[in-house]
């Protein structure tokens, strides 16, 4: 928590009035850092949990303070829940749909910004469309294509749906910032002799390299943290990815708050691991198109 | 996956290219192939599947066999199927609480913590790290505060409100409520972010005009900042109807519906037809309503970005 920086845009701002600035200052962190406490509390209250005893649990109540500290939770999680390989699975699949979906979105960017395409905005707008409809319209239909194909119950399946979902919104951003790209670079390339994959490959994707880190770790959160398609397209355990995992702890250790906490924090701990890292990232990715 | 775009959020002051100056005129059979496999590949698994859907809304069929053709009844027994009628419901409270609630919140927070203070950087942090997590996760942190002994009757009885206590996901009064404040919890930053980076493109000067011509904090607010963070606004909205619209996984998580439908959103009874009573042109015929109620906000969100495209 304490690795957070303020985005870079705090400093130009309207000079507050200076009078009466330490009285109501104070007033500020008053409000504030009751709030921010209460915002963490839930996750604190967790973190403590997954660190009791069973026993402790059980004699003392699950809402009292901790009286034991032990990994139980947590080796249990591994031992048990987790030793069919839901976060390698988890891993698997948000690599190769990122990756996937970044790929073709660029692809489809690149020739949307930079060419005479015939409908263009059309074409653009629509790609995005899709990102925004109710996936619950595509279940049914998604599931007997996958069985259709042969598909079904594999994770090759949810990485095709899943990059077919996201993809029109990535288009969408890296089009933006594509199109923000002085045409007068291009040309130059185009005098230089490159052609198109060369342009794509040396100039595009380089210049593109800020947004396709910030979409990469939106993306990277969205797909880990996925649970309905997963529910869709896989059928067997040993396949589900962490978040559906999850489901099956609680189901599996009732009352067993200790292991259920554990897996819980298993689960949000790469995405806190994303954020932490890329806090300036993300969040740039979440407005992203907003200041190009 | 959040319907985000958080794209939309200000109006461009961009730099405008000259027209045509940097796009090539005929376009190379690369480029062609750049942009049809990415937009077919939309097509095969998302507009294809969509469009399916409707057509299964008409039909009876459990899976097997071929679909039976039955017109528009399943929308009839809709409008007399009384758990829809409750998730309908629900789903209109959903929408107006989990709006309502995280943008307000939202907004009085990205204003709190817009300008550089000390500490603001932590506040903003300690908002923001809910919206990382998914919404299986946020669901299981809030069942383990509202269990009977949890955190949240816990402090409830060390403050003295004992009286409110109660089992709270169990008792159908409350549970759809329960549910919500997890939900807002998380969505709170993510509204955060988007009016911060609306608040950043509004202009300063005419915020410090009013304050020297006498205008109060609050009427500054009200006519000079809300009315620039208009297209915020429509941003925000339309993100989180849509948003409320697909809500599934944080109540499949905490009650999967109940107890009795009391948690019942139209996403999670479209699921359990299809994937449990396996009645799949029943479960076709909700996701239709869904998409049906989506579609003004989906097409206001659109005109949105392409106003902003150019």
């Amino acid at each position: 928590m304490t690795a957070i920086d303020s985005p870079s845009h705090v400093s130009a701002q309207v000079p507050a009035p200076r009078r009466r600035r330490g009285l109501r200052g104070i007033g500020f962190h008053l409000v504030m850092a009751p709030l921010s406490a209460l915002w963490i509390a839930p996750m604190v209250f967790v973190v403590l949990v997954a660190f009791r005893s069973f026993a402790d649990i059980t004699s003392n109540g699950l809402g009292a303070l901790p009286a034991s500290f032990s990994f139980d939770g947590f080796t249990t999680v591994f031992t048990q829940a987790l030793a069919g390989g839901a976060l390698i699975n988890s891993a698997v699949i948000t690599a190769f749909t990122v990756f996937f979906s970044l790929l073709l979105a660029s692809w489809a960017a690149f020739a949307l910004s930079r060419y005479e395409i015939p409908f263009r905005r059309g074409l653009l707008l629509t790609m995005l469309a899709g990102n925004l409809l109710p996936p619950q319209i595509l279940l049914i239909p998604v599931a007997r294509i996958c069985d259709s194909l042969g598909i079904a119950d594999t994770l090759f399946a949810l990485i095709l749906v899943q990059t077919a979902f996201g993809l029109g919104f990535y288009t969408f951003v890296l089009h933006g910032f594509m199109r923000s790209i002085p045409g007068e670079i291009f040309e130059a390339a185009k005098v230089d002799g490159a052609g198109e994959i060369r342009t794509y490959l040396r100039l595009v994707l380089p210049l593109c390299r800020p947004s396709l880190a910030a979409l990469a770790a939106l993306a990277t959160t969205w797909v880990w943290n996925d649970l309905l398609w997963a529910l869709t397209v896989l059928r067997t355990e040993t396949k589900f990815p962490i978040t559906a995992e999850l489901l099956n702890i609680q189901g599996g250790f009732v009352s067993q708050w200790n292991v259920v906490a554990a897996g819980a924090v298993i689960a949000a701990l790469p995405t806190a691991a994303v954020f932490l890292i890329a806090q300036r990232q993300f969040v740039s990715g979440l407005t992203l198109g907003s200041n190009k | 996956m959040t319907a985000t775009l958080g794209a939309a959020t200000t109006t461009g002051a961009t730099t405008r290219l000259p027209r045509r100056r940097g796009r090539l005129k005929r376009v190379p059979p690369v480029i062609w192939a750049f942009l049809i496999l990415p937009f077919a590949f939309e097509i095969a698994l998302v507009f294809w599947p969509a469009v399916n859907s409707f057509y299964i809304a008409l039909t009876k069929w459990n899976g097997a066999g071929a679909p039976e053709f039955i017109g528009l009844k399943n929308f009839a027994n809709l409008a007399t199927d009384p758990v829809f009628g409750q998730a309908l419901g629900n789903t209109v409270i959903w929408m107006v609480g989990f709006g309502g609630a995280s943008i307000v919140i939202g907004l009085c927070l990205a204003v709190a913590l817009n300008k550089p203070r000390r500490f603001v950087g932590l506040y903003r942090g300690a908002i923001y790290l809910p919206m990382v997590f998914s919404l299986a996760v946020t669901g299981l942190f809030w069942r383990l505060l509202y269990q009977p002994e949890g955190a949240v009757n816990t402090v409830l009885g060390s403050i003295g409100l004992g009286s409110l206590e109660q089992q709270w996901l169990a008792d159908p009064n409350t549970a759809l409520y329960a549910v919500l404040i997890a939900a807002v919890w998380r969505q709170c930053g993510y509204i955060m972010v988007l009016y911060l980076a609306g608040l950043k493109g509004i202009d300063p000067t005419l915020e410090e005009a009013a304050a020297v011509d006498g205008a109060t904090r609050w009427q500054r607010f009200w006519r000079i900042v809300m009315p620039q963070l208009r297209g915020v606004n429509t941003v925000v909205i339309a993100v989180t109807v849509i948003d409320s619209l697909r809500t599934f996984d944080i109540v499949w998580a905490m009650t999967r519906g109940g107890p009795y439908n009391s948690t019942q959103l139209l996403s999670t009874y479209m699921y359990q037809t299809s994937f449990s009573t396996v009645d799949l042109g029943y479960g076709s015929a909700i996701a239709v309503v869904i998409f049906l109620l989506a579609v003004v906000f989906i097409i206001g969100y659109l005109v949105r970005a392409s106003r902003e495209e150019d």
